[in-house]
């Protein structure tokens, strides 16, 4: 019996890297639905240079799986216009710190034009973009940028964690009558020569599935400090979990997954369960995610707090060598020491 | 008529940018073999090297001064070289140390050298505007310097270049636009993402000068670009150049190029600028020797900067909190403007 059911599961669910779930999910969706198309630079024969497009074109073609030119205001605005012409486009932002060539298409059109239309006008699209550093590529190419895009209003923002997440979010996204930014974290997809943590590979349903927006995750449940992440963090912490284990400390491990719509709730009940909060983020330190959690947990939960903490960029450009990367950049020891000093005080 | 010792010393930089390259690739490899981990290695991160691109460095280089400013892109070792920035700095750059041209902040597409006014962005055409901004300041400055602004032919889509190209064209700005076609994009063949076979066209459309080269040939690069830097330097304004040259590895180290056709590759390497340079040496009836003295002082004085790279000391993981600010803010006082303010009632 117990046999039976394993192999069913089996039949179902298999284990897939972050880039393969993104992926089954971007597949499904085309085939569902005629007017979802992709566009981005190298995201055809190349397969994405983060594998975010890998086989796609063999299924669908070069008229759905569009190589475009390395102009990312005309195919960001594009996808703005083909979307409030009822399509679903997904624009593919390469290097998320490519932003900015694009970005009044982006926060002037594609976050805007929904309130600016008073609600007549809808843009159905997804921007994807490759975000993080921890492989020395630079100030250019290295940022999230998470704080930015869910500063500006109007666009939904996701960052998954796993596999499983990756799959039901992207299945959101597409489906979803908003812009929705889709960040994925090169480090957790799968990449042959990026080589990724344990953590987000993970079983995955061949079936579709959407998992709401404004859903945080409990990834561990603990009973003494509260760390509240995102994207690869969510992997370093759960490390830094582990070895506080080992010292009695019980971390719980809050996955925000989407920033923009952001669950409050599941972050204050932890915090009322723990009194103690550390937010940790791959963004700048100032005006962005740690602040902001910080602010919205005081808001309304002041009297819960006894400690707060946060762990970030510090608030300079990232770095190329290797030991100034390494120290700008959050790691699983500066989580611990951390949620140490969070449960000391 | 280019004369001989000019035809020399392209050569020599063109053999130096060819083995830097080459040193390069087996040094970035060091680590990552068998597995490739982008991560490992002396030299982590992205590395776009530049064979087969020489003799557009060489020959438009060959007619600047320091005080001409040069912008390149992501694949800047060539242009470097040929602009005469500290070899030895730029290599220890690459290798993340301290004494780096940016003290290991940079690296390999963020290399600055204020001597020579040289600067490199990795985002596409963005090298474009600041160009123009130099020619402006020597414009109002009145000097003769120049700017340059070389791209890939991946970047003549980009809003940053074609606004540049207007500016320039309605400034009179004593600027040269350099397109280095080597017909990829990545993995993007030129003809999936423009119409316009010879990007110089561009140039019509904004009535500046354009021109092609058609043969990656230093030589023929050196001709065209003489022509566009004089114009330039007598406050003639601004030329687009597009020259041909090759892309003899990968966009990156570890791209598996699975997208390119064999004979493509083949081709790219079969036309060597390098060679052709050469046999024009001999034909101007410079000895083989001689020419062979040429590519040992080459390969020796990249050997000297590698060596000396590796030699130096890593930065300090503290000063990544240094150098975000020329004037760092921490230092700020109030002036008073009280001891300023004279007359008023009160
Ligand atoms: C604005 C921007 N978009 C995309 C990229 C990613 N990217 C880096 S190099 C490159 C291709 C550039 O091709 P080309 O300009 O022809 O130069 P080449 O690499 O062939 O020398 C791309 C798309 C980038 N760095 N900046």
């Amino acid at each position: 019996m117990a046999q039976q059911e394993e192999s069913e599961q089996q039949a179902t669910e298999r284990s897939l890297t972050m880039s393969r779930a993104m992926v089954e999910a971007i597949a499904h969706e085309m085939r569902e639905n005629d007017e979802v198309f992709y566009m981005g630079e190298d995201v055809a024969d190349y397969g994405g240079i983060f594998d975010s497009t890998d086989g796609l074109l063999d299924e669908f073609g070069h008229d759905r799986i569009m190589d475009v030119p390395i102009s990312e205001t005309a195919y960001i605005g594009a996808a703005v216009g083909a979307a409030q012409a009822g399509m679903r486009p997904i624009a593919e932002l390469m290097f998320v710190d490519f932003f900015g060539v694009g970005m009044d298409q982006i926060y002037n059109q594609m976050a805007k034009n929904t309130y600016m239309s008073g609600g007549s006008v809808s843009v159905p699209m997804v921007l994807t973009a490759a975000v993080g550093g921890t492989y020395n590529d630079a100030a250019q190419h290295s940022q999230t940028l998470y704080g930015t895009f869910a500063h500006l209003p109007g666009m939904k923002v996701v960052v998954p964690s796993t596999a499983y997440d990756a799959k039901g979010l992207m299945h959101n996204a597409i489906r979803d009558d908003d812009p929705v930014v889709y960040l994925f974290h090169k480090r957790l997809m799968g990449i042959g020569w990026m080589p990724a943590p344990d953590g987000p590979k993970t079983g995955v349903p061949k079936d579709d599935y959407t998992i709401p927006f404004g859903s945080a995750d409990v990834k561990r449940e603990g009973e003494d400090v509260t760390v509240v992440t995102l994207g690869l963090h969510v992997h370093r912490a759960l490390d830094a979990a582990e070895s506080l284990a080992d010292e009695d400390i019980d971390a719980e491990i809050i996955d925000l997954r989407t920033l923009v719509p952001l669950d409050t709730d599941t972050v204050r009940e932890s915090v009322a369960k723990t009194g103690r909060l550390v937010v940790v983020d791959e963004d700048y330190r100032s005006f962005g995610v740690t602040g902001e959690i910080v602010a919205s947990v005081a808001e309304d939960g002041l009297a819960d707090l006894e400690a707060v903490e946060r762990v970030a960029v510090p608030d300079v450009p990232i770095p190329y060598a290797r030991p100034m990367e390494d120290e700008v950049i959050p790691d699983t020891d500066d989580i611990a020491d951390a949620v140490r000093s969070a449960h000391r005080t | 008529m280019v004369g001989v010792s000019e035809l020399h010393e392209m050569y020599e930089e063109m053999v130096t940018a060819r083995h830097y390259e080459e040193r390069l690739q087996e040094e970035y490899l060091d680590g990552k073999q068998p597995a490739f981990d982008i991560s490992a290695g002396p030299i982590p991160g992205e590395l776009h090297l530049a064979a087969g691109h020489e003799a557009s460095g060489a020959g438009v280089c060959q007619h600047l001064r320091d005080d001409d400013t040069v912008t390149a892109p992501h694949r800047p070792h060539h242009i470097a070289i040929a602009k005469g920035v500290d070899l030895k700095r730029m290599t220890a750059e690459i290798f993340g140390r301290e004494t780096g041209l940016s003290k290991g902040k940079g690296g390999h597409m963020h290399l600055f050298d204020p001597d020579v006014n040289f600067a490199c962005s990795g985002i596409i055409a963005e090298g474009c505007p600041p160009a123009i901004g130099a020619g402006l300041a020597a414009k109002k400055r009145n000097t003769d310097s120049v700017a340059v602004a070389f791209l890939g032919e991946g970047a003549i889509d980009q809003g940053a270049f074609l606004e540049s190209l207007n500016m320039a064209a309605v400034h009179d700005l004593p600027v040269v636009f350099v397109v280095e076609d080597n017909d990829w994009a990545i993995s993007m063949p030129k003809e999936r993402v423009t119409d316009v076979e010879n990007g110089a066209q561009r140039a019509g459309g904004f009535d500046l000068p354009g021109a092609r080269v058609d043969v990656d040939d230093a030589v023929s690069i050196y001709d065209a670009a003489k022509e566009a830097v004089g114009r330039a330097r007598d406050g003639n304004g601004p030329t687009l150049l597009e020259v041909q040259v090759h892309r003899r590895m990968g966009h990156f180290m570890g791209d598996p190029e699975s997208y390119r056709p064999d004979e493509d590759k083949a081709a790219a390497e079969q036309r060597d600028s390098i060679e052709r340079l050469a046999e024009d040496l001999r034909a101007h009836g410079v000895e083989d020797t001689t020419i062979q003295e040429s590519r040992e002082r080459a390969h020796e004085r990249v050997e000297e900067a590698i060596e000396w790279a590796k030699d130096q000391p890593e930065p300090d993981p503290a000063d990544a909190h240094d150098d975000v600010f020329s004037n760092p803010p921490s230092g700020v006082t109030e002036s008073d403007p009280s001891a300023e303010v004279t007359g008023g009632d009160d």
